[in-house]
């Protein structure tokens, strides 16, 4: 898939979503470590960073590095969209696809080239972004950042820990975590749809 | 004599989904069969087997799972179950050596029924979320206990295990497919 059309469809999705309801964990240490609590306590969230942060490792340094800083800013920029202009709303199944993409191409070793890798981050930090900032109460800009950074640090240290690996056995396994990452993400879509409970 | 009141109460919502999900491949002894064959027979035959199997099996059983919670039925499921164990098992005894797309065929198709037993039985009031992460890592942990097991295989008397745990697996399945039919 081109970077264009990674782009286009994240924003299509962007546009067709309905409202959403959701709410904010309170962790009792400010709003900055609410927003990184959200991150990791969102499923969807957190299997899409780790999935892109497989994935930029599998596809070494150079693509690992074209991953991080696009993730962490699109992240911001969607999450301050989504603050400002929250009607959007509802966007569980299109952030449930973008884990089961992320996981499908960690599960393929899709060797994907850094301004795709790029794209991909680009697409999934504003889709994901967008969705913190419309459901995040309040819309404190301190917790979009605790998010943001939130998403960074993941992306990074989970693309660091897999570029280093060598190991056959090693790389192996990260490519079965991804199909993890896309059948939990195949069940939250099939959750969506039919409702969750 | 003088200890308090206990007051203990049932976990709801996001933990039971997710022990429910972990609970739900092991509480039947057809589902831990299949799953453990699974990643034996992947052991034996080593690469890309090893890994092409305990890929495909999680997602295809997630587009079953999907299946069964969108409410598209899947006739036999039953039988499915007990079929794959059955065949599963047989494979390991033969030590097969199919190409590995119709290997991964044969695991996925299996995968499909025992995806969609797992996503239409989701206990009312939990996190339908959190029941699917479980179920997973459930499932991908059997694969990985079947592999560990299949490691046998680099000695001769641990290939001869091997194949015995495979006529059991067998045994298992054909059991499991006369209680469907029955």
């Amino acid at each position: 898939m081109s970077a264009r059309r990674l782009v286009a469809a994240a924003l299509a999705a962007l546009l067709l979503a309905a409202p959403a309801s959701a709410h904010l964990v309170q962790t009792g240490f400010g709003a900055f470590y609410d927003g990184l609590a959200h991150l990791v306590l969102t499923p969807a969230d957190l299997l899409s960073v780790l999935g892109l942060g497989l994935l930029a490792g599998l596809c070494g340094k150079e693509t690992a590095r074209a991953t991080m800083f696009p993730l962490a800013l699109a992240w911001l920029a969607g999450c301050l969209v989504g603050a400002s202009f929250p009607a959007g709303g509802e966007l569980a199944a299109p952030c449930a696809l973008s884990v089961v993409l992320c996981g499908l191409l960690v599960a393929l070793r899709a060797p994907l080239a850094r301004r795709a890798a790029g794209a991909l981050a680009l697409a999934v930090g504003l889709l994901h972004g967008y969705a913190d900032g419309a459901t995040i109460r309040p819309p404190d800009a301190l917790t979009l950042a605790g998010a943001s950074l939130c998403a960074f640090v993941l992306v990074t240290l989970t693309a660091a820990f897999v570029v280093e690996l060598r190991e056959g056995a090693a790389r192996l396994a990260v490519r079965v975590a991804g199909s993890w990452i896309a059948a939990v993400g195949l069940l939250m879509l099939g959750w969506e749809l039919r409702g969750t409970p | 004599m003088s200890a308090l009141a206990l007051l203990a109460h049932d976990e709801t919502g996001a933990a039971a989904g997710l022990l429910a999900g972990l609970r739900h491949p092991i509480s039947g002894a057809d589902h831990v069969l299949a799953m453990l064959a699974v990643g034996v027979w992947g052991a034996q035959l080593g690469a890309p087997y090893v890994w092409a199997l305990p890929v495909a099996f999680p997602m295809v059983m997630a587009l079953g799972g999907m299946l069964g919670l969108v409410g598209v039925a899947l006739p036999g499921v039953e039988l499915g179950i007990a079929l794959s164990a059955l065949v599963l098992g047989a494979l390991v005894v033969a030590e097969a050596r199919p190409p590995v797309w119709v290997a991964a065929g044969i695991v996925g198709l299996f995968a499909l029924f025992h995806g969609h037993a797992h996503g239409t039985e989701l206990p009312a009031g939990t996190s339908g979320v959190l029941y699917s992460v479980g179920f997973v890592v459930s499932t991908g942990t059997l694969h990985a206990l079947g592999i560990a097991l299949g490691l046998l295989h680099r000695f001769e008397r641990g290939r001869l295990v091997l194949r015995g745990a495979g006529a059991v697996v067998a045994a298992g399945g054909a059991y499991f497919l006369w209680e469907a039919l029955a």
